[in-house]
């Protein structure tokens, strides 16, 4: 079947979604997904952020579909053809749904562990307005406790039903779930469980906000001065691949690896992402690239640096023996191995 | 008009080999002119101040040591949202993050704040770059008005929370200005 989108065209086979055919093209007629996931059955079609005009509905039916239409359940049609960033009302529908989705979100980045790698801040940094319409006051939840791994934040929630998809697909017997209707749903477990099942932790990977978070990784550092790296261990329960983020020669936190659409590429054990921060754990293959314009390359290692060689007297760069003790950070002394780089200066 | 001829600062003097008459030659009338011209100066108005004593008014926009704010409830408004390292050209920034205990309240105003927070006045540039990314107002360069002190130990540079948080009786100040 084919398909044209933004004026791009591709063969596609019957039942792809247009989501889906948009992201076989890539580039910048992808729509943006919040709800939609492509390895959990069933999810999206309701954040309505990926929004698309159907201006021709099929070789047989060339009408254009009269509303804009999700993308991500909504199957193509031979010879159809779709507008996403190259038109207006899509553009202006989604800087919509972003408000809307916005009216209730504490926008707490500064706070929130999720920042620098949130699918709402990118999508409001792409699509949102800088100002806020909404006066009254925002709906905020009591703070729940749900287990000693995983931390929800109600408040920030989009409901989007990712993590209740994770939980009904990958866990056997689902302990939480959104609760109550309307304005009032929220995630929460049945009557203050916790949640301990051993895949459980694959609720933090695809949540697309900071509801969802990392206990062990909570306020300990923002994830761009963290070096996030490819590695793997010998796991019996899962396939062990992960991306390890470092700080210094101590891993902060696991997660899964997740590619260009924040989706993860294998789903992880709890044993791998939360009981395993120990460097000798793990296989460290290299650093994980991440796309261009993200905030995680602030310290971007992934580049070969060479040295400077700078012609000089022996030891001139060594400095005086003074200039060389940390100063900084007394809290976070350095380890014997560490004190003997130090020792070389500055070179 | 020739650049020869031109006189750009209206002071150009042709300068000629002609032969000093005798009063000139004695140099009397030319020391005497000198002398006038420094007693002169003894009356203008002076150029330089008498620094450690005195101190030349600042812009407002002068930036110096950094502050940390605190807000008219006294509680720190800095999350440690990493922001200002971030945009720290040279690096001189570091913090690590806490989370507020239920009693502590009255200290911090959002639930995480910075338990350690250190600028290395050695690196920092004074560019101000920090305080433009702050998004909760919380770090300024133009609040304390003063200078980083010189000092012979490279430790005294570190200027932790102790030096840099605004004191409690400032805050006090602002908020009573604000009532006002």
């Amino acid at each position: 079947m084919k398909v044209t989108i933004d004026g791009q065209s591709i063969d596609v086979e019957p039942g792809t979604t247009i989501l889906q055919a948009a992201r076989m093209i890539g580039g910048e007629s992808v729509p943006p997904a919040m709800c939609y996931y492509s390895k959990l059955k069933g999810s999206g079609g309701k954040c309505r952020c990926c929004l698309v005009e159907v201006s021709k509905g099929s070789e047989a039916d060339p009408r254009p579909m009269p509303k804009l239409m999700a993308s991500c359940v909504t199957g193509v049609m031979d010879g159809m053809e779709v507008n996403s960033i190259s038109s207006e009302r899509v553009t202006d529908a989604r800087k919509s749904v972003t408000e809307f989705l916005l009216i209730n979100h504490p926008l707490d980045c500064p706070v929130c562990d999720q920042a620098g790698e949130c699918d709402l801040q990118n999508l409001s940094f792409k699509h949102g307005k800088s100002q806020t319409r909404y006066i009254e006051e925002k709906r905020t939840f009591e703070p729940e406790d749900i287990g000693p791994n995983i931390q929800l934040h109600m408040n920030r929630c989009i409901l989007c039903y990712r993590c209740v998809m994770v939980a009904d697909q990958l866990t056997d017997g689902r302990v939480h779930g959104v609760l109550d209707r309307g304005d009032h749903s929220n995630i929460s477990t049945c009557i203050s469980k916790a949640i301990d099942n051993e895949f459980s932790g694959n609720m933090i990977d695809v949540c697309p906000v900071g509801a969802l978070t990392d206990k062990t990784f909570r306020f300990k550092s923002r994830v761009w001065f963290n070096k996030p790296y490819n590695a793997h261990r010998n796991c019996d329960k899962c396939c062990g691949k992960t991306t390890v983020w470092m700080f210094g020669n101590e891993i902060q936190r696991v997660t899964g690896r997740k590619d260009v659409y924040h989706e993860v590429e294998e789903f992880i054990c709890n044993e791998c992402r939360f009981d395993h921060k120990d460097v000798n754990d793990w296989v460290i293959e290299g650093p994980r690239k991440f796309e261009k314009d993200s905030v995680i390359n602030a310290n971007n290692y992934t580049r070969n640096i060479a040295p400077v060689v700078i012609e000089t007297e022996e030891k001139i760069l060594l400095g005086r023996e003074e200039d060389r003790k940390k100063i900084s950070m007394a809290s976070r002394p350095l380890r014997p191995e560490e004190t003997e780089i130090f020792k070389e200066g500055n070179v | 008009m020739s650049v020869q001829t031109m006189s750009l600062s209206g002071r150009k003097k042709e300068v000629s080999n002609k032969k000093m008459t005798f009063w000139e030659s004695l140099y009397l009338v030319a020391i005497v002119k000198g002398l006038f011209i420094t007693i002169g100066h003894l009356f203008t108005r002076k150029v330089t101040v008498k620094y450690p004593e005195e101190v030349r008014t600042r812009a407002g926009i002068w930036r110096g040591q950094h502050m940390l704010k605190r807000d008219e409830q006294g509680r720190e408004n800095c999350t440690a949202c990493g922001l200002c390292a971030l945009s720290c050209p040279a690096e001189a920034i570091t913090m690590t993050a806490a989370e507020r205990k239920p009693d502590e309240k009255h200290l911090y105003r959002e639930e995480k704040y910075a338990s350690v927070y250190e600028i290395n006045m050695l690196r920092c540039i004074f560019c101000g770059l920090c305080e433009e990314a702050c998004p909760k107002d919380a770090i300024y360069l133009t609040e304390s008005k003063v200078l980083v002190p010189a000092s012979y130990d490279r430790e005294d540079f570190i200027f932790g929370k102790d030096k840099l948080v605004m004191p409690l009786e400032m805050a006090m100040a602002n908020a009573k200005n604000r009532q006002n």
